[in-house]
């Protein structure tokens, strides 16, 4: 029966394994070598679907994916009982450390830590074509 | 840390469901809702995932009339019940004025419940409560389940309320057995524990 | 173990009489309503509302809000101490037509404003300022 399977969740979506080294390749290549400090890109359940960064963090990832797709989850929810759609942008900005999100798919999230290396500006830009390619990747 | 109004003679609690995931805390929720829907006026928030498990938490505003002279509205809460949602469970936590804690009957979660009231403990401590005196009250869940093996209410009063021996019922939360009886069990000893305050 | 716990005091560690309430109520009518916001809220850290006003044409499930907002504000204050930050210095989402602001007040409390077009973001957050200076001199 279902409830022996408490830590697995069953996904809609499938992922071969070459289709997510060229998702890291494209996280690593287009946000992380641009100066983003840590790149997830999660389910809407929280779980890690793939990660890259710049060897110089040790953030707690697994928590940082709940609250991010709890957080996501909330403002959208929120956006409904106000008579909104969606809200067009989350981003939580830190004196040294920011965090943005970037809705993927109505399946995927995909989350940028970044400082002073990069811009906001740039790092849309660079997150944007990260999301093409990777829909790319997962047709 | 309920909120009492002076002004608007009004209180706001907080009771969180907690428990393993799938032991049946949304669907004790889904059935309050049903039940008393002309009571409630707004919609349940459940905020879940695709596949249907809670991620952060269901909501459900719960006017029960007065008491002592003021409006008292309970805010049910559920946490997400699986481990890896430790870091948001925690966070529903926060305020909580009573609990129920939903246990899964079933022979083979019997171990998950134990570690849940564990988890319960630990992330009541970070708040500096302690489960001993936090109003609790035990649902033993499942129990119209016919095709799977469960747990003798002994062994789980045992394992679970051996210590805590706080108020406890076997429940279905899908047929509704004593899922009303619960709710009122932890509204009472929730007010109970308010009450000195709003003399 | 009891000394560590303080769970006698079940009750907010705030206690606001009648008349403050009616202050803090009269710095949300004037301070943010006259100047165009929609709807107001003063709310804790738990979920509780305080104090809330509004333009009269809501009909926003406000406690639900309340519940999600706080929430939510729990959750990205819990990614910026993941990240290594004191905290995300601005929550704020956009929509088609009504925005939602969120203003720390001070450790227990939230100001959470939603409003439209007809009050710009940078005065929104004046007027915010202006609004948590005045309900934190109330108590």
């Amino acid at each position: 029966m279902g409830s022996n399977h408490d830590d697995i969740s069953f996904s809609d979506y499938a992922l071969r394994q070459d289709q997510l080294d060229s998702i890291e390749e494209i996280l690593l290549a287009d946000l992380v070598d641009h100066g983003a400090n840590n790149v997830l890109l999660i389910d809407m359940a929280g779980n890690i679907i793939a990660h890259k960064n710049n060897g110089q963090c040790e953030h707690d990832i697994y928590s940082l994916a709940a609250l991010a797709s709890a957080n996501f989850a909330a403002v959208d929810t929120m956006a409904k009982i106000i008579g909104e759609q969606e809200f067009s942008l989350l981003f939580h900005k830190g004196e040294t450390e920011s965090i943005h999100f970037s809705k993927v798919s109505s399946d995927f999230l995909l989350i940028a830590i970044f400082g002073k290396s990069i811009t906001l500006g740039l790092l849309r830009l660079k997150v944007a074509d990260a999301i093409n390619k990777i829909l790319k990747i997962m047709k | 840390m309920a909120f009492v109004n002076m002004k608007t003679k009004e209180v706001q609690a907080k009771i969180v469901f907690y428990g393993p995931g799938r032991g049946g805390k949304t669907t004790n929720l889904e059935y309050i809702y049903k039940k008393f829907r002309e009571r409630i006026p707004t919609e349940m928030v459940s905020i879940k995932t695709h596949g249907d498990r809670t991620l952060f938490f269901d909501f459900l505003p719960f006017d029960i009339g007065k008491i002592m002279g003021y409006d008292v509205k309970v805010q049910l809460y559920t946490v997400p019940g699986q481990v890896k949602y430790d870091a948001t469970r925690k966070l529903v936590l926060k305020g909580v004025d009573g609990v129920v804690f939903v246990a899964d009957s079933q022979v083979e979660q019997r171990k998950k419940n134990v570690l849940s009231l564990k988890n319960l403990q630990e992330n009541l401590a970070t708040y500096k409560k302690s489960i001993f005196k936090v109003p609790l009250v035990l649902q033993y869940n499942k129990r119209d389940l016919t095709d799977m093996p469960l747990l003798p209410v002994e062994v789980m009063e045992k394992d679970l309320n051996s210590q805590l021996k706080v108020p406890s019922f076997e429940a279905s939360a899908v047929t509704g057995q004593n899922v009303v009886p619960t709710l009122k069990k932890i509204i009472s000893a929730t007010m109970a524990s308010l009450q000195n305050v709003l003399k | 173990m009891g000394s560590e716990y303080d769970d006698s005091a079940t009750f907010s560690e705030y206690t606001l009489g009648p008349e403050q309430l009616d202050s803090i109520e009269r710095v949300l009518q004037n301070d943010l309503i006259d100047s165009g916001v929609h709807s107001v809220m003063l709310i804790d850290m738990a979920g509780n509302i305080i104090a809330q006003n509004d333009n009269g044409q809501c009909d926003h499930d406000l406690y639900s809000l309340a519940a999600l907002a706080s929430a939510n504000f729990a959750a990205v204050d819990t990614m910026a101490k993941i990240v290594g930050e004191e905290e995300f210095s601005l929550l704020f989402h956009k929509g088609e037509s009504e925005n939602i602001h969120f203003s720390k007040v001070n450790p227990e409390f939230l100001l959470i404003t939603i409003f439209g077009k007809d009050v710009t973001l940078g005065l929104l957050r004046l007027k915010v300022a202006e609004a948590i200076k005045k309900i934190n001199e109330v108590w």
